[in-house]
C-alpha cells in the first residue's frame, strides 16, 4: 500500500483509530439501514461520520454499495479503491464486485446466498462463478455466512441486513451495546424482537 | 448542542424550517425528491408535489410575493421545466426569501443526462449557492433565504447526488430563534411584477445592477474562504507539488481537501457570481493554480476569463461523470497509482429491473413481441429497454414519449409507411407533462396506441403522491384526477387494460394496430412494490418443466435456473416471487401451480 492511499483515506486522528466500511449488496436488502445503524453507533461513540448511499433507479434489484466512514474527522464521503477496512457483503457476486475496495489487510464479512439477477438468468449456459471460492483465494480470513438461512431462524429471511451486521460487529471499533441501543431506537415490536435475535445470532457465529 | 446524522436533502429541510420557511413545492426526482418528503413532517409548512417543476417554481415565486419564505425544490433536468419561470423571475426578484434547490447527478445515477445547474444561475444573473456537507446544506439555506431578501433575487442551491445522498454530522446550534421579521403581503407594483417589454426593460437594468452587488458581496462573504492545509493529524506523504492551491466548491471540495491534505484551498461557496478580486489575489499566493470542479469548466472559465492563469483544470481532469479523491489526487501530481485498482474482470453486471409483481412486465412482454416503435418516458418503466425486452426506443425527457409518437405517426403518414407507433408512459410522467402532449397529439391529427400505465403512484422516485392518486405529499386526502376522462375530454378513444393478462393484451394491441386513429390504452394496476401486492408464490413443477426457457421472458429475478443430470429446468425463488402470474402465462407445459405452504 502507498502512502498516498493513507491519506486519501483521510480518515482518523492517532487518538481515534476510525474506519472504511464498503456494504454492498442488491436493492431491497437492508443495506441503507445497516449503514445508518453503524453511523448512529459511531457517531455516540463520539466519531465525525460520513455516509454515501445509493438511491433512485439503482435500488430496483440492481446492485446497491453505502460506504461508511468514521474517525476524528472525515473530508470525502466516499472509499477510494483499497482503501477499505472491512467489506461487508449482503450478496457474493456483489461482494466480489467491490473487493478491489479492500485494503490488503482488510476484513470480509459476506452472505453466502446469490441472488439472482437477469444477467446471471442470460449467461445460464456458462459455468456460474464459484464466488465463494474466489472470495476464500482472496482473503483466507473472510467470515463468510448463510445469512438468509440464519435470518429465517430468527424469524424472517429480511432480517439478513441484522444478521450480518452482528457477525461484523466484531470488527468494529464500537461496543455491541451502542449498536443494540441504535436498533432498539429504529424498531418496535415484532419486528424489533425479530431483529435483535438476528443481530445476535449474527455475533454469535462462529465459523 | 445536539448533534444528528442527516442526509444533504433532509438538512436542507431543517435549514429551511429553521429560517422560517414556510412555503415548498417540488416534483419528485433522484437525488433531490427528499427534501420535500422531509418537510413533510413539519407541521405548519405547506409542503406539495406540484404537478410539474414549472407549477412548483411559479408557486412558489406566488408564495415569496404573499410575504412568506419559498423554495421550490426538483433535479436538475426540472429546472429544465422550470426555467420558463425562472428566467424571468430574476426580472421580478422576490418578496419574502426564494430558494430553487436543484440537486445535480453527476455519473447519472438516476438521470437522462448530467446538465450542470450553475450554467442557469449565470444565465438567470442570479446567485448559486453551493454546500459541501449536510452541516453546510442546513446552514446555506438560510443563509440563501436571507440573500435572497437583501438583494431581492431567487437564489439557487445547488447540490449533486454526493451532497444530497450523502450523511454527515450536523450539529444544531441551541441558538435564539431568529424572528423573521414577517414581510409585507404583496403591495401592488405594476412596473416590479408585470414583464411587459417596457417594465421588463428596466428590470434587466436593475437586475444587472443587482449582479454587480451580489459580486462585491462575494468578495467580503464568509462562505467564500481560503482554508490552509496542515497535512491533517497523519501526514505521511510530502506533498507532490510544491505551493498547490486549488478552487473548489461543493464535494470537489471534500475531494480536493482529502487528496491534498497541505494545499491551500480557495473553497467557494458560491459559485455565481465569483469574487474576482479573492480569486486574483489567491492565485498570486500559491505557485500552481488547480480547479476541481465536477462536470463542465465552469468556475475554470470564468477565472481564464479573468486572465488568471490556471494549471490544472480540466486538461487534467474528467468532464463527465464524478470526481474521487484518487482521481483529482492522479490528475493534479501525474501520479496515478489508483487507475490499476479496477474491479475483478468477468462478473456479470446487475442492471435494475422491474420488480417481481409489476404490471409493467406484461405490457413489454406483449410490446417485444410487436414490430412497431416504442417511445418510452421516464419512470420505472424505462427499464423495458433492457434485455429481455428491448421494447423501449426511445427516452427523452418527461412527457416526450406522447409528443414524440405523434411526431412519428405523421412522418410515418408522409412518407406512406403503414405502422402506429406506440407510446409508453406513466400516470405521474403524464400528469407531469404528458397531457400538454396528448392533447397535441388529438388537435393535430397523431395516430399513435399511448399506453398510460398508471400505477397510482410515482414509482421510480419512492413512490410519491400525485393529482392521480387522491392522496397530497402528506398522504391526506385530496381531489382525484380521473386520468381516463381527462383522456375522453381531449377528444379520444380511450381502453382500459389489464397488463397481467398478456394474451388479451396482445390481440387488443394486434387490433389496435389495424384500427384507424389514435387510441389511449389505460392500465389500472397498483404498483406492486408501493402498495405491497403479493399474492402466494408460485412454484414449478420440475417434472413438467420441459427447460424450454419460454417463462424467462418475463424477465423477472424471481425465477432461477438449476440444472439437475444434464437436465435444466426452471425454479422459483419463493422469497422474491409475488405471484402474479406473467411467467406462468407465458409457460407452455403448464409447469407453474401455487407454492404449497
Amino acid at each position: 500500500m502507498t502512502g498516498m492511499n493513507i491519506v486519501i483515506a483521510g480518515v482518523g486522528g492517532q487518538g481515534m483509530t476510525g474506519m472504511n466500511i464498503v456494504i454492498a449488496g442488491v436493492g431491497g436488502q437492508g443495506i441503507l439501514l445497516a449503514g445508518r445503524v453503524i453511523a448512529e453507533a459511531a457517531l455516540a461513540e463520539g466519531f465525525d461520520v460520513k455516509q454515501s448511499e445509493a438511491h433512485g433507479m439503482a435500488q430496483r434489484g440492481g446492485s446497491v454499495v453505502s460506504h461508511v466512514r468514521f474517525g476524528e474527522e472525515v473530508f470525502s464521503p466516499v472509499i477510494e479503491p483499497e482503501c477499505c477496512d472491512l467489506l461487508i457483503g449482503f450478496e457474493p457476486v456483489e461482494a466480489l464486485r467491490n473487493i478491489h475496495f479492500l485494503k490488503k489487510d482488510g476484513n470480509l464479512v459476506c452472505n453466502t446466498r446469490k441472488t439472482g439477477s437477469l444477467a446471471a438468468l442470460a449467461a445460464s449456459k456458462e459455468r456460474p462463478l464459484d464466488v465463494e471460492k474466489i472470495l476464500y483465494s482472496r482473503l483466507p480470513d473472510a467470515l463468510l455466512l448463510d445469512g438468509t438461512s440464519l435470518a429465517a431462524e430468527a424469524g424472517d429471511p429480511r432480517a439478513i441486513n441484522l444478521v450480518l451486521l452482528g457477525a461484523a460487529a466484531r470488527l468494529l471499533p464500537i461496543p455491541c451495546s451502542r449498536l443494540e441501543a441504535v436498533i432498539k431506537k429504529s424498531f418496535s415490536g415484532n419486528t424489533l424482537k425479530i431483529n435483535l435475535k438476528a443481530f445476535k445470532m449474527g455475533r454469535n457465529f462462529k465459523k | 448542542m445536539k448533534k444528528e446524522i442527516l442526509s444533504g436533502n433532509e438538512a436542507i429541510a431543517r435549514g429551511f424550517v429553521d429560517a422560517g420557511g414556510r412555503f415548498a413545492a417540488s416534483y419528485p426526482g433522484t437525488p433531490g425528491t427528499e427534501a420535500l418528503e422531509e418537510l413533510c413532517r413539519f407541521p405548519g409548512i405547506h409542503a406539495e408535489w406540484s404537478i410539474n417543476e414549472k407549477a412548483a417554481l411559479e408557486a412558489a415565486v406566488g408564495a415569496s410575493l404573499s410575504g412568506i419564505r419559498s423554495m421550490a425544490s426538483m433535479k436538475h433536468v426540472g429546472v429544465n421545466a422550470a426555467a420558463d419561470p425562472l428566467m424571468t423571475a430574476s426580472y421580478v426578484g422576490v418578496n419574502a426569501g426564494l430558494v430553487l434547490m436543484a440537486a445535480d447527478d453527476p455519473g447519472m445515477f438516476s438521470s437522462q443526462n448530467e446538465q450542470d445547474t450553475r450554467h442557469f444561475a449565470r444565465m438567470a444573473k442570479i446567485p448559486c449557492i453551493e454546500p459541501s456537507d449536510s452541516q453546510e446544506a442546513m446552514d446555506f439555506t438560510r443563509l440563501a433565504l436571507e440573500l435572497s431578501e437583501q438583494f431581492d433575487t431567487p437564489v439557487i442551491l445547488r447540490t449533486t447526488t454526493r451532497i444530497s445522498h450523502s450523511r454527515s454530522v450536523v450539529t444544531f446550534f441551541s441558538r435564539e430563534k431568529k424572528v423573521t421579521k414577517e414581510k409585507r403581503v404583496m403591495q401592488i407594483n405594476i412596473p416590479k411584477y408585470v414583464m411587459l417589454p417596457a417594465y421588463a426593460r428596466e428590470r434587466h437594468k436593475v437586475i444587472e445592477k443587482r449582479l454587480q452587488k451580489l459580486e462585491k458581496w462575494a468578495e467580503k462573504a464568509s462562505i467564500n474562504q481560503i482554508i490552509q492545509g496542515d497535512g491533517g493529524p497523519r501526514p505521511v506523504y510530502r506533498q507532490p507539488v510544491d505551493r498547490l492551491g486549488i478552487i473548489a466548491s461543493g464535494v470537489s471540495f471534500q475531494y480536493a481537501r482529502a487528496a491534498f491534505p497541505d494545499a491551500r484551498i480557495l473553497k467557494l461557496g458560491m459559485t455565481w457570481p465569483l469574487p474576482e478580486q479573492m480569486i486574483r489575489e489567491f492565485a498570486d499566493s500559491v505557485e500552481k493554480l488547480a480547479i476541481v470542479e465536477e462536470l463542465d469548466p465552469f468556475i475554470e472559465d470564468a477565472v481564464r476569463a479573468m486572465g488568471v492563469r490556471v494549471d490544472f483544470g480540466k486538461n487534467v481532469l474528467p468532464l463527465t461523470g464524478e470526481l474521487t479523491p484518487g482521481m483529482v489526487f492522479g490528475a493534479i501530481s501525474g501520479r496515478r497509482e489508483n487507475e490499476s485498482k479496477t474491479p475483478v474482470a468477468g462478473i456479470p453486471d446487475r442492471p435494475p429491473n422491474l420488480c417481481p409483481g409489476c404490471s409493467h412486465r406484461g405490457l413489454f412482454v406483449v410490446l417485444s413481441k410487436l414490430k412497431t416503435f416504442v417511445s418510452g418516458d421516464i419512470g420505472c418503466y424505462t427499464l423495458g429497454a433492457l434485455e429481455p425486452f428491448s421494447a423501449i426506443h426511445s427516452v427523452l425527457c418527461m412527457g416526450a414519449s406522447v409528443t414524440m409518437a405523434h411526431g412519428i405517426s405523421t412522418g410515418l403518414k408522409l412518407r406512406g409507411i403503414k405502422r402506429k407507433p406506440v407510446a409508453v408512459i406513466g400516470d405521474s410522467t403524464f400528469l407531469h407533462s404528458g397531457i400538454t402532449g396528448l392533447i397535441n397529439l388529438a388537435y393535430n391529427g397523431g395516430d399513435a396506441i399511448v399506453v398510460i400505465m398508471n400505477n397510482d403512484t410515482t414509482g421510480m422516485t419512492g413512490g410519491q403522491e400525485h393529482p392521480g392518486t387522491g392522496r397530497d405529499a402528506r398522504r391526506e386526502k385530496a381531489p382525484r384526477v380521473d386520468i381516463m376522462g381527462l383522456c375522453r375530454a381531449c377528444g379520444l378513444r380511450v381502453r382500459e387494460i389489464d397488463a397481467y393478462d398478456i394474451g388479451s393484451l396482445e390481440a387488443i394491441f394486434l387490433e389496435e394496430m389495424a384500427a384507424r386513429g389514435p387510441v389511449v390504452l389505460v392500465s389500472n394496476q397498483p404498483c406492486a412494490l408501493r402498495y405491497r401486492l403479493a399474492k402466494g408464490p408460485l412454484e414449478i413443477d420440475a417434472e413438467k418443466c420441459t427447460g424450454c426457457l419460454k417463462c424467462l421472458k418475463a424477465g423477472c429475478i424471481g425465477l432461477k435456473t438449476a440444472s439437475e443430470g444434464g437436465r435444466k429446468y426452471v425454479s422459483v425463488d419463493k422469497l422474491m416471487c409475488s405471484g402474479c402470474g406473467i411467467c406462468a402465462r407465458l409457460c407452455k407445459a403448464d409447469a407453474f401451480m401455487e407454492a404449497r405452504a
